[in-house]
């Protein structure tokens, strides 16, 4: 199944959660409302025309410029052969939910693919963005009392933790973008 | 193992609530929390796992990640391409041909370029030996894991000779930065071919006396064989991938299911976990930790098939498509996931117009590998905590990167 035909089943069965879907990408990606993420969660692991069983990855993307964090959501639908046959792909496909960079948060599909659990707490950790209904919502990669969000474009360095001096080998305190 | 006094944990409050209670015989027992690690042997690098146990019994299993938390993200956010190959290196440092292959593919996925026919195959020659290496160290460790200590040492014996290779052919030993963007940075040197295929000459009958050292072991077989069982849904859902989800008995490999570099020129199976009988010990069932191990011995085999078909097929040419140095990416982004020894390990790379891209994510398969360990373990036995994150194989450098 191609990328536009994912996006239309998608379109058609939720005309208003859609936000754009541009093709002319070597990543097409559909983009949704947060509101309405779950929903749409649940058609794509669940509709037999989709069946997007396997979450391959949850990306966190600052676009600091746009005022918000764009989550990238790469789904696959593994798909049995039988006889001993590899499985095939039934289709690969991305979702795109931009939430708001002060105060963003989007539904937990924690529960629809437990995979996600660990990828939504690393985005928490990196970028900032909270996710409603999560069942362990806490820092995942950096220490519990750290200060501030890395991935972010606007992070400061901590000029010190713990003792431990907060400075890049070059000095900067602040990423170079 | 140590026992922690309970002050020590002040982010799992609900870990913290007095279980004391009498028991059906008038005595009174209590759960305990043990930290696994982040110090322990069998945790392969800094990996805390919190454990509520009632006497040998695990109730409940807690990952804590994190201690090798370098932000490569980061890192990648701040220099070009080119540069940011030898983090990837340090994330699966067991499989550095592997994750610079990876990297390479997607960026080459964004610019455009083509790989040249020799740098191809060099390409899918270290990866494939570096795949050996790397299943390798997981053989002997966990045989360690287990209590057998001669595995390690068979392991690494033959691990030897491949870094050798590697060594000949770039330098390093570990980390190598040797598959860059548009090929590999040198030619192979004088004779590799012909020592690598003395190499698969020596090691293809090793793989029978690793079968019968350990794999075929009875008390080896007794800790592992039932334990640890993952279904073929729950391995999906929970995003696993690489020998972990194929020992639940899903026939999925990306070389042969979505081929890429020149994997769709080349004859190899898919070996996947069996049921006990028919040469499988008996005990066995599909997704315990033995298969996940037997799945990995398997896979050494199907890689000399592979590297055999390279050395009879590699021709002559460039090493290494024209690519300047200080490209810009263009404003668009690239997903892209190749088959690493531990799964699939993919990148997102998002350019915005300049040499440097804007975000580089990784996605680690050891790090959604390990994600399921509280399902797996809870309500095992204390003893089959390290048979199961053992048999994950997980790369703590990866976990987080």
């Amino acid at each position: 199944m191609t990328p536009e035909e994912v996006a239309s089943l998608i379109g058609s069965a939720f005309p208003d959660a859609v936000v754009d879907a541009p093709m002319n990408t070597l990543h097409p990606a559909v983009g949704v409302v947060p509101d309405r993420w779950r929903e749409v969660a649940l058609f794509l692991r669940d509709d037999p025309r989709l069946r997007f069983n396997l979450l391959r990855c949850l990306s966190g993307v600052d676009r600091i410029a746009e005022g918000r964090i764009e989550l990238v959501y790469d789904l696959m639908s593994l798909r049995p052969a039988g006889d001993g046959r590899p499985w095939s792909c039934g289709a690969v496909a991305a979702v795109r939910i931009g939430v708001p960079r002060d105060g963003g948060s989007l539904p937990s599909v924690a529960d629809v693919w437990p995979a996600a659990e660990w990828h939504e707490r690393e985005v928490y950790d990196l970028l900032g963005v909270s996710f409603d209904g999560h069942p362990d919502l806490r820092r995942i990669l950096c220490p519990d009392d750290w200060v501030g969000h890395p991935l972010r474009k606007d992070y400061v360095f901590p000029v010190e933790y713990h003792g431990i001096p907060g400075s890049t080998e070059f000095g900067q305190r602040s990423p170079r973008h | 193992m140590t026992a922690m006094p309970d002050a020590m944990f002040t982010s799992e409050p609900d870990l913290l609530f007095d279980a004391a209670r009498d028991g059906p015989d008038g005595l009174r027992t209590e759960e305990m929390l043990i930290n696994m690690g982040p110090q322990h042997p069998s945790t392969h690098g800094v990996l805390r796992v919190l454990l509520r146990t009632d006497g040998e019994m695990v109730v409940e299993a807690v990952p804590h990640i994190g201690y090798l938390h370098r932000c490569a993200e980061k890192i990648g956010e701040n220099l070009q391409p080119y540069q940011f190959i030898p983090k990837t290196d340090r994330m699966d440092y067991l499989a550095a041909m592997n994750n610079n292959h990876v990297f390479s593919l997607a960026v080459e996925r964004l610019l455009g370029v083509e790989v040249p026919e020799r740098a191809a195959y060099i390409r899918v020659i270290m990866a494939e030996l570096n795949r050996i290496a790397s299943h390798l160290v997981a053989f002997g460790t966990y045989g360690l894991d287990m209590g057998a200590f001669t595995a390690v040492l068979y392991a690494f014996r033959e691990r030897e000779y491949i870094l050798d290779l590697f060594e000949a052919a770039c330098g390093a030993r570990l980390t190598y930065s040797y598959i860059t963007i548009g090929g590999v940075t040198f030619d192979l040197p004088e004779r590799f071919i012909e020592r690598l295929a003395e190499f698969l000459d020596y090691f293809e009958p090793k793989i029978d006396e690793y079968d019968r050292l350990l794999s075929y072991n009875h008390i080896f077989v007794k800790r592992t064989a039932g334990v640890g069982v993952i279904s073929a849904e729950d391995a999906i859902a929970w995003g696993l991938t690489g020998p972990c989800l194929r020992a639940s008995g899903v026939r999925w490999d990306l070389r042969r299911c979505l081929p890429y570099e020149i994997y769709d020129r080349f004859e190899f199976d898919i070996p996947v976990g069996r049921p006990g009988g028919g040469g499988i010990p008996r005990g066995v069932v599909v997704g315990d930790c033995w298969n996940r191990y037997f799945v990995r011995m398997q896979e050494m085999r199907e890689s000399v098939r592979i590297l055999r078909q390279c050395i009879a097929a590699i021709p002559a040419g460039e090493v290494r498509a024209k690519v300047p140095k200080n490209v810009r990416l263009p404003a668009d982004e690239v997903y892209f996931e190749g088959e690493n020894p531990r799964g699939q390990l993919g990148f997102l790379v998002v350019g915005d117009g300049s040499p440097i891209p804007w975000r580089v994510k990784a996605r680690g398969p050891c790090f959604c590998n390990l994600s399921i360990t509280s399902h797996v373990c809870r309500g095992v036995l204390l003893a089959d905590v390290p048979a199961i994150i053992g048999s994950i194989d997980i790369v703590l450098g990866e976990v987080d990167r």
